[in-house]
């Protein structure tokens, strides 16, 4: 394919994905924004009220840098897990399979999706904090490179887990017991300072914790970690992943027989 | 002068499955620029799989595939793009209007926005369904739902279109019309592979024919070539007057179905024309006749089961 053909297969496919979770807005972008607001009334206004400041800044500002991030990697990840495993669960995944599409533009493709709702849902969940206290962007730059890098890597993980799914609850399975403990767990509502020193260490295992920080560094200016120490576990995270989704497909592993 | 490469050209092709299921044993066929191909066999002996190589649906284990030269490994995109597929299956998004599925298709193949639209247009006015552009394929019929299918496979205008049962589960009169388009795309000079279990469907439209069983290629000819080797033929006479009992004829075998029916069984060599003087010596009238089974079918049934 010359670049302009690739340059058309791929905004195709990047359209009918953005087209997908548009269509069905309801479904994809307003129970993060409904969640997220109960969040801020509850553990924002109600509880963080009672609570002592962290870093300098109230509680519900402190929340705000990982509740926007715990939208980002949700939405990244449920819309590519839920829109691939539904292409290969009605088989209309044959048609990109028999075009002459390689397979970096399918997954760009469903990572661009992936990385459009994630930010869309993003700026309105970021819209929705505003209306409940004062919203800081220390670093507007680092901001967008931490969003992005996120929700290609969790659009990433998403494609992965569709690839492997034989059943609906197998793309439920993933979010459920790995993504959610390890988004809660990754300090949205904590600064890891705050844990015992054995709790503090196994933390730095967990990579949504980098993201989390270094994002909360790019709004407020405070973080747990080095900066660039963060950067490079994501970006390690994004190429680690990539080159697998690469090989899967490559293969055909759970797409071709 | 320099041979033209064959649209299709399978050489030593081998599919084991991960069960340890052999589903290819090497086989090897050519289907020629401009031809009309049956790929016929009973259900599992390996026609889809063979199909699901050719157009990267299966991985195959060994051997080489070639679309009009270009090698499917090396030339992947080339090869893609001059291929159209009808499956076997129903295989489209169930929520999409189908005006947009056509033109998806044609963006997956590097097609820019404009002209995807242009070209879903003119495959669904050619395939009768653009009343329905806006409709979703869950709001079509059975027969639509093939259309459709078909459309989707034209929309990059590819030289070699390969049908997985086109045919399968629609009415008379839709497949009717399905062959005299069929008929019309090749005779354009696009290379037609269909498989299919009307046989009737496979000798009306097909110039060549393969015949796979058991995951090898046991017949690979013209199909008149295969024809002529049936060695009778029965057909069946419907008479003008009753017969009291079947004539006896020199030039056939000849029995009484009922008062106006007779069932003549005649060898390959024998003329028809013999038949029909002397029966009219008998004055004998015969109203009509017609084969009493597919010819096809009889040689497939033989083929396959020997």
């Amino acid at each position: 394919m010359t670049p302009q053909e690739l340059f058309n297969a791929f905004t195709t496919l990047l359209a009918k994905e953005i087209l997908r979770f548009l269509r069905i807005w309801i479904q994809t972008l307003l129970p993060s924004v409904i969640t997220i607001a109960l969040y801020f009334i509850i553990f924002g206004q109600l509880i963080g009220s009672q609570l002592a400041a962290i870093k300098g800044y109230q509680y519900i500002d402190y929340i705000v840098p990982g509740m926007i991030m715990l939208s980002i990697i949700t939405n990244a990840y449920s819309n590519v897990v839920a829109s691939f495993y539904s292409t290969k669960f009605q088989k209309h995944i044959e048609e990109m399979l028999v075009s002459p599409m390689p397979n970096y533009v399918i997954i760009w493709g469903f990572i661009g999706g992936g990385i459009a709702r994630s930010l869309i849902v993003g700026v309105v969940v970021t819209a929705t904090a505003s209306l409940f206290t004062e919203v800081h962007f220390e670093a507007p730059l680092l901001l967008l490179t931490v969003a992005l890098l996120t929700s290609i890597l969790f659009s990433l993980a998403g494609l992965i887990n569709a690839v492997f799914a034989n059943s609906f609850d197998d793309i439920s399975l993933v979010p459920t017991f790995v993504l959610t403990p390890l988004t809660y767990l990754g300090g949205i509502f904590y600064s890891i300072d705050m844990l015992p020193a054995l709790w503090r260490n196994l933390s730095h295992l967990n990579p949504v914790l980098y993201m989390v920080d270094a994002f909360r560094a790019s709004m407020l200016g405070v973080s747990d970690m080095d900066i660039r120490l963060s950067l490079a576990i994501i970006i390690s995270f994004v190429l680690v992943l990539y080159v697998v989704t690469d090989m899967l497909l490559r293969k055909g592993i759970g797409i071709r027989s | 002068m320099i041979k033209q490469p064959a649209a299709l050209h399978i050489d030593n092709l081998v599919k084991r499955y991960a069960n340890n299921v052999l589903a290819l044993d090497h086989i090897s066929f050519n289907v020629e620029q401009g031809d009309f191909f049956a790929l016929l066999g009973p259900n599992g002996a390996g026609k889809s799989t063979t199909l699901g190589i050719i157009c990267s649906l299966v991985n195959k284990t060994a051997g080489k595939v070639e679309i009009f030269g270009k090698d499917i490994d090396y030339e992947f995109s080339k090869a893609k793009k001059m291929i159209g597929l009808v499956p076997q299956e129903f295989n489209f998004n169930g929520f999409e209007p189908i005006e947009e599925i056509i033109a998806h298709q044609a963006g997956y193949y590097g097609i820019e926005r404009h002209s995807a639209k242009e070209r879903a247009a003119y495959n669904l006015n050619m395939l009768g369904l653009w009343e329905k552009r806006r409709s979703t394929p869950r709001q079509l019929s059975g027969g639509m739902k093939r259309r459709l299918m078909i459309a989707r496979a034209l929309v990059h205008d590819p030289e070699l279109l390969i049908l997985d049962e086109p045919t399968a589960g629609v009415d008379i009169e839709i497949r009717r019309s399905m062959w005299e388009l069929l008929q019309k795309l090749n005779a354009d000079g696009r290379t037609i592979i269909l498989t299919t279990h009307y046989l009737e469907e496979a000798e009306t439209l097909c110039k060549n024919v393969g015949i796979i069983n058991h995951g090898k290629i046991i017949i690979d000819a013209p199909m008149r070539d295969l024809l002529d080797q049936l060695k009778r033929e029965t057909f069946i006479f419907y008479l003008s007057e009753p017969a009291e009992q079947a004539p006896t004829l020199a030039s056939a075998l000849c029995t009484k179905i009922d008062a106006r029916t007779l069932e003549i069984t005649l060898d390959h060599q024998s003329q028809l024309d013999h038949v029909f003087h002397e029966l009219a010596a008998l004055n004998i009238g015969v109203v009509s006749m017609r084969n009493k089974s597919n010819r096809l079918e009889e040689l497939f049934i033989n083929l396959v089961n020997t």
